[in-house]
């Protein structure tokens, strides 16, 4: 999802038997649902499986304000304009709080910032596609929002406290953007030729990057059991989606698109839809640096921080100068 | 020029919120650092806010059935009001934090002024205006003083800054006789606060006020520097290149 690619201790799930006491008074607080705070007692891998999971959350929230952004100054309307600056200040402060919650467990936002402009630190696939058109900030909203939500309202019951409170901000945000984007996707749907043609060409350029945002299929992911039983992760990738295509495919039919998805059919006994099978390979490589944007998206943001390193300093300078005259004048 | 000095005076407020709102809100996810990003966003979202209001009392003024969407899409350059400051580059981050500056220190006594006027309709925008912007000025005003007196090189990047913008500021306070007509004896006051507050503000900055007393002028009147005319383009166009779509 926001966080595709961690990777928890891998050793395997171990019994209750098996554990050293403070372990398993750990795991058994888990179990009883008692969230897990920053000075309590935890495992290492936890400790760094959170760590890894929350900072690349908020890097998707860092990075997910350029592809949107890059729509600010040719938003169509000034309302729409507003509504968009509005949405991409909210991604930024759930960046925030995100990094705040990951500074609780030992990692500063100084390390985890020079993590992902080195490259280290990973984000969601997701925002290393292009937006081409007005539509692509309908299907954003609309789906990448909508991924994010399914993904995120489980997290509100993360073991982990703080991460468990920032899900709670987050998802009342999330629910507004994916209004917007539903409500652009509308507008264009039924509007000229030329906007519905618009909006049909967001749909097929976006479905599947959306459908990756979940993951690798479980059978591929040897991490999850671990981080289910630490309730880090509460469903699967595979059934998280699931929800998300039979919540979807109903919204295009009522925008009367078509999803792009020759093998997409109603499966009346699973009580869901059948899907076609996705490009992992392409998924592959956009986490490995080679999707169509992830050059620039890393250089906007290595740009931003290096031209402003005057900025920070200046104001570090400032600081110290008022310091010593306050000494100074005691 | 429109013999209706109310309808020209609200389309100049809406131009100056609408161009600097634009160019404020391209930093969004490009700032030096988060809480810059979050702020600058916040500045933006009241310029945009305000622009809707000034905008649409200058479509009814005008009744000619234009709204603030026509009038901030489907206007030329030539036809713009806002003032040469707010149409200034971004530059780098010290121009656009001393763009604000001159432009807030200004805006915020124009809006008091505007709020005890007799025009119910004028007053009334200006009301819900002022609280943010005097946040605005409080906001600039700090950052001018705490990077003028920083570092050398925040120093020196504020006042290249200062140097390329002070001879657009002159403009604000020079009265015609369309600001003459609204603002009857708020003209004078406004421009006393003006120099009265930069100069303290600069002064503490411990940056200097360059000596040409040599000032630009045209916006008001429709005569732009180049800028305007790229950052339109931008702008307008989705609604230019889909005519009477609905968005
Ligand atoms: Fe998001
Ligand atoms: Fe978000
Ligand atoms: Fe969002």
């Amino acid at each position: 999802m926001y966080a595709q690619e961690v990777k928890s201790t891998g050793k395997g799930v171990k019994s209750l038997d098996e554990m050293e006491p403070i372990e398993r008074a750990f795991q058994e607080k888990v179990n009883a649902g008692i969230k897990i705070e920053p000075k309590d007692w935890m495992p290492e891998g936890y400790r760094k499986t959170l760590i890894r999971q929350i900072s690349q959350h908020a890097h998707s929230e860092i990075v997910g304000q350029l592809p949107e952004g890059a729509w600010i100054t040719r938003a169509p309307t000034l309302e729409r304009k507003a509504i968009l600056i509005a949405k991409v200040q909210d991604e930024a402060g759930h960046g925030l709080y995100l990094y705040c919650a990951a500074e609780t467990l030992g990692v500063s936002r100084d390390q985890m910032t020079e993590q992902l402009l080195s490259g280290k630190a990973k984000y969601s696939s997701i925002f290393n596609y292009p937006t081409l058109t007005w539509a692509d900030i309908g299907a954003i909203g609309w789906l990448v929002d909508g991924a994010a939500i399914m993904n995120q309202v489980p997290l509100q019951r993360c073991s982990f406290g703080p991460y468990s409170r920032a899900m709670i901000r987050v998802c009342k945000e999330e629910s507004f953007h994916q209004r917007q984007g539903y409500d652009i996707m509308m507008k264009l749907c039924n509007g000229t030729q030329a906007q519905q043609e618009m909006a049909q060409d967001a749909l097929n350029r976006w479905w599947q990057p959306s459908l990756m945002m979940f993951g690798p299929s479980d059978a591929q992911s040897v991490h999850s059991a671990q981080s289910m039983a630490w309730k880090i992760k509460q469903d699967t990738n595979d059934e998280l989606r699931q929800k998300f295509v039979d919540q979807t495919v109903p919204q295009a039919k009522y925008l009367g698109l078509c999803v792009p998805d020759p093998d997409l059919k109603w499966n009346e006994e699973k009580g869901g839809y059948d899907f076609g099978e996705i490009d992992w390979e392409e998924f592959f490589e956009v986490v490995a640096g080679n999707g169509p944007c992830n050059a620039d998206r890393m250089a906007a943001r290595r740009k931003a921080w290096s031209d402003g390193a005057w900025f920070r300093d200046g104001l570090m300078a400032h600081a110290h100068k008022k310091q010593t005259r306050n000494v100074a004048a005691e | 020029m429109s013999d209706n000095p109310t309808y020209e005076f609200a389309l100049r407020m809406g131009d100056n919120s609408l161009v600097l709102g634009q160019s404020v809100s391209a930093w969004c996810g490009h700032a030096p650092i988060l809480e810059e990003d979050i702020a600058l966003a916040n500045v933006a979202l009241d310029l945009i806010g305000q622009t809707r209001m000034w905008l649409g009392l200058a479509g009814e003024l005008e009744g000619k059935g234009r709204s603030a969407d026509d009038l901030a899409f489907l206007r030329d350059a030539r036809g713009f009001r806002n003032c040469l400051l707010v149409e200034q580059p971004n530059g780098d981050f010290g121009q656009t934090l001393m763009r604000q500056f001159l432009f807030d220190a200004w805006h915020h006594p124009m809006l008091k002024v505007l709020a005890d006027t007799d025009d119910a309709r004028i007053a009334e925008i200006a009301e819900k205006s002022v609280k943010e912007v005097s946040y605005h000025l409080d906001r600039s005003t700090d950052l001018i003083i705490r990077l003028g007196d920083g570092s050398d090189e925040s120093h020196g990047r504020m006042q290249t800054a200062l140097d390329g913008l002070w001879c657009y500021t002159g403009e604000l306070y020079a009265a015609d006789a369309i600001d003459e007509a609204v603002l009857t004896g708020g003209v004078r006051k406004i421009e006393e606060q003006y120099k009265d507050y930069t100069s303290k503000v600069i002064d503490e900055a411990t940056l200097t006020i360059p000596e040409t007393t040599f000032m630009h002028k045209g916006g008001k009147a429709g005569l732009h520097t180049e800028a305007l005319g790229p950052l339109l383009a931008d702008m307008q166009i989705l609604q230019r290149s889909h005519p009477g779509a609905q968005w």
